[in-house]
């Protein structure tokens, strides 16, 4: 009887807690309004693969500071090689910072 | 509770199949209550099969016996570290843990990711349910762990005697650790390939996820090497088993990922390679556990005998894997067009590039040679194998060539290193290595006899040299930059770059163990003859002498063993006392039962930083099982009581008149090496997989134009 009862509870938890996305949809959705929730921002997917892009170009940045400090760069290699990656990471900053594209006609 | 327990699994069965449900139907109808609910159900599966498997782990500690498989794998005189382990001794007890295991990384990977990769994880949360439902099905319906005995047995089968080994608690959890830890970039995969949002981000996020896969299994097969080496009683810790092989295989793909991710990240390129890596890492570590689990292969691991709709399951899984993948890489491969180019064969990534080729030939070779016997039994009809030796000779030249690379590889430049640099860098490591290989074939002189070891070792004082140089340079400039102490700028440099030095560290673990491998495989003495008291045997300096038999009653086993001494030129060295321990053969054990059933080898073993001592013993029963026999025989059914005085009798009879004994002597160099190796490499590992301790912000200038961009 135990045994039954701690399966009915271990069921219920699990109902109510897969299913309470759906009942507040459900019941937002019948008040007609939405259900006061706090807004969730979710991050642009491709504001996100800028964000990596734009830490892998960083990242790399330093890298080669180091290979040139640890002696696998030459300075002038390492010169011409900093200003290219700072060059990339700028316009990657500049695609970061540029408005979102308009839908034609907006 | 039992069948609280059965009852868990059939939920969990249900939440599974509801994920899998409601994040596809969310999907394809945009509507995200469902794809939450989809999500909070991962949550939610894995807190109904981690009560699943405590119920488990609770029988298997109170000696449940009316659970069927506490009956089979444990027994009341089980010590209780090994009642736990006993669990995924079974077929039934291994899968649950997978499907725990599994979730558990699901649920982190889902709360992780869920806002950076919107768009890719409900496709990746869709894998993982798949994978889920399918271990979930196949323990519902074919294995199930919480079957019932209608009659209780008052004692259980007992552990297999090969498992009782402390290595043997972990080494099965951190193998399927690794395995369910890959399916997380592999469903990432499959999710950015499906929506191609084909960038770096799905790679950069689940990093830590492949690395802690890699990490998990490089643990789980050191502590496999371990257990044959201690417990196997044939002096070896790699057998190029069917078994070790499979983790192997998932881990040397991983590795070539690990390496070739980077080049992804910075530089856009290998996007197919890495795909490919990331996708056949997945599959392996399906085929890993199908080959663990299915026994279609002979192996020392052949604990189970499983079904033929298990086998079948696992193939079907793995050819929808493999078709997916092959699917998906095709339909998206323009997508995954590389964005740059190598800027020159002398760079870092051209280094990787190579090394990743190693690797991957190394996954085919290891790869052809475990399936060797199931391809010639279909092409021949008889089922032959390729042999250890076979193994060596190819793993050993790829090794050789992946050592190298590991030297030369870190003095590399990203992009594009300058020729006059790298040969400036490669001076003193060259020197090292160059210089190690003279002094060993003067101070050695049958290594000169063994090129592919001497060439082994100079490959590893490279790469050994290679990182101390690389440490002793990054030490000086951040010193130079930061005015620190040396101790403060080491900790520094490898706290700001933990995947550069935590991959150094790694390097210098793998230098050692290819020095012990080397000197071990090279070097190793092996005599093996039957001794009586009183009689020696002399290998090299040493000298080993059989002084006298001993023997052990226990409440589960009989154990037979030797004091042997050991001089080294005539100077003492102490004793090594290997034994053998037997297990009742059934649950009702008669006198002659105790002497023959399941047996267990403990080696003697005297370990150093310069050789191991080891010592297996195999004593010689032919006598004492007839006269066990004939005291069952005489008295009949006996009590405890009387059973144990007759099984005295007969020890203290062996005692008194031992018979000859075989001894296997080994006399290994540097074996501590791969241990202490591998330690270094999984603390490499680990500095790698660390997360950095505070947000990594450095103002870095850029041309003045950017400012002035937005204008």
């Amino acid at each position: 009887m135990l045994e039954l009862l701690v399966v009915v509870v271990a069921l219920a938890i699990v109902v109510v807690l897969i299913g309470s996305p759906i009942y507040r949809s459900l019941g937002a959705g019948s008040e007609g309004e939405a259900e006061e929730q706090p807004v969730e921002v979710e991050a642009d997917p491709r504001e996100v693969e800028r964000a990596a892009e734009r830490e892998a170009k960083l990242r790399e940045i330093r890298e080669a500071e180091l290979d040139w400090r640890t002696g696998k760069l030459s300075e002038d290699d390492w010169r011409l090689l900093d200003s290219r990656l700072r060059a990339e990471a700028a316009e990657l900053l500049k695609d970061s910072a540029a408005p979102a594209p308009t839908k034609p006609g907006g | 509770m039992a069948i609280v327990g059965r009852s868990l699994m059939m939920i969990a069965l249900a939440v599974s199949v509801w994920g899998l449900v409601s994040t596809i139907v969310g999907i394809r109808s945009g509507r995200r209550e469902l794809l939450i609910s989809g999500q909070r159900s991962m949550a939610v599966l894995t807190g109904v099969v981690l009560g699943a498997f405590a119920i488990l782990e609770i029988a298997f500690l109170r000696d449940d016996f009316s659970f069927a498989v506490v009956a089979g794998h444990s027994s009341t005189t089980t010590p209780v570290g090994y009642k736990a382990a006993a669990a995924w001794s079974s077929q039934e007890g291994s899968l649950l843990l997978w499907v725990v295991l599994l979730t558990i990384w699901s649920t982190i990977a889902i709360a992780a990711l869920r806002k950076r990769l919107k768009e890719v994880l409900p496709v990746a949360t869709v894998v993982l349910f798949g994978l889920s439902t399918f271990f979930l099905l196949l323990i519902v319906a074919l294995e199930d762990p919480f079957v019932t005995l209608a009659q209780v047995p008052a004692e259980g089968a007992g552990l297999n005697p090969l498992l009782r080994h402390a290595s043997m608690m972990i080494h099965p959890p951190a193998l399927y650790a690794g395995y369910t830890l890959f399916s997380i970039p592999f469903a990432f995969a499959i999710g950015a390939l499906w929506t191609r949002r084909l960038g770096a981000d799905w790679l950069l996020a689940t990093r830590r996820f492949a690395l802690g896969a890699w990490l998990a299994l490089g643990i789980g097969i050191l502590l496999g090497a371990r257990w044959s080496y201690a417990e196997l009683g044939w002096g070896g810790y790699w057998a190029w088993d069917a078994v070790e092989n499979a983790a192997l295989l998932p881990w040397l793909l991983g590795t070539a990922y690990l390496h070739s991710a980077t080049i992804q990240e910075k530089r856009g390129m290998l996007k197919i390679w890495n795909a490919s890596l990331v996708l056949g890492a997945g599959i392996l570590s399906i085929l890993g556990t199908f080959l663990v689990r299915s026994g279609i292969l002979t192996s020392i691991h052949a604990f189970v005998e499983p079904g033929a709709a298990l086998r079948w399951a696992f193939v079907a899984l793995i050819l929808v894997e493999l078709g997916a993948s092959i699917y998906l890489v095709a339909t998206r491969r323009s997508d995954l067009r590389s964005e740059h180019r190598l800027d020159s064969l002398l760079s870092r990534e051209s280094f990787f590039l190579g090394q990743n080729l190693i690797l991957v030939a190394l996954t085919f070779v290891v790869m052809w040679g475990t399936f060797f016997p199931l391809i010639s039994e279909a092409v021949t009809g008889t089922k032959s194998t390729v042999g250890p030796e076979w193994f060596d000779r190819y793993v050993g030249t790829l090794a050789l060539v992946m050592g190298a690379l590991m030297g030369i590889g870190p003095l590399v430049a990203w992009r594009r290193s300058g020729l006059r640099e790298l040969l400036g860098s490669l001076r003193i490591p060259l020197i090292v290595a160059l210089g190690t290989g003279v002094i060993l074939s003067v101070a050695i002189p049958p290594i000169r006899e063994d090129i592919p070891s001497l060439l082994l070792f100079i490959a590893a004082a490279l790469t050994g040299a290679t990182v101390t140089q690389e440490f002793v340079r990054g030490v000086r400039a951040r010193r130079a930059m930061a005015s620190e102490s040396s101790g403060r700028a080491l900790v520094q440099l490898v706290r700001r770059n933990r995947r550069r030095y935590g991959g150094y560290v790694v390097h210098a673990g793998f230098a050692l163990l290819l020095c012990g491998v080397a000197a071990s495989s090279a070097f190793q003495k092996v005599t093996e003859q039957p001794m009586t008291p009183g009689t020696t045997v002399k290998q090299g300096d040493y000298t080993f002498t059989y002084v006298k038999p001993t023997a052990q009653i226990f409440e589960e086993r009989v154990q037979f063993g030797a004091e042997v001494a050991v001089t080294r030129n005539g100077k003492d060295q102490g004793t090594i006392n290997p034994t053998k321990s037997w297990y009742p053969a059934n649950l009702a054990p008669t006198v002659g039962d105790a002497f023959s059933g399941e047996s267990e080898t403990d080696v003697g073993l005297r370990a150093g930083p310069l050789r191991d001592l080891w010592i297996a013993i195999e004593p010689d029963t032919s006598k004492i099982v007839p006269l066990a026999e004939r005291v069952d025989k005489r008295f009949g059914d006996l009590t405890p009581e009387a059973r144990a005085v007759g099984i005295g009798l007969i020890t203290a009879q062996y005692l008194k008149n031992p018979p000859p004994a075989t001894f296997r002597i080994i006399v290994s160099p540097l074996v501590t090496w791969i241990w202490a190796g591998g330690i270094v490499v999984v603390i490499g590992g680990l500095i790698a997989i660390w997360p950095p301790s505070e947000p990594r912000r450095r103002r870095v200038s850029l041309p003045a134009a950017v400012g002035r961009g937005q204008g």
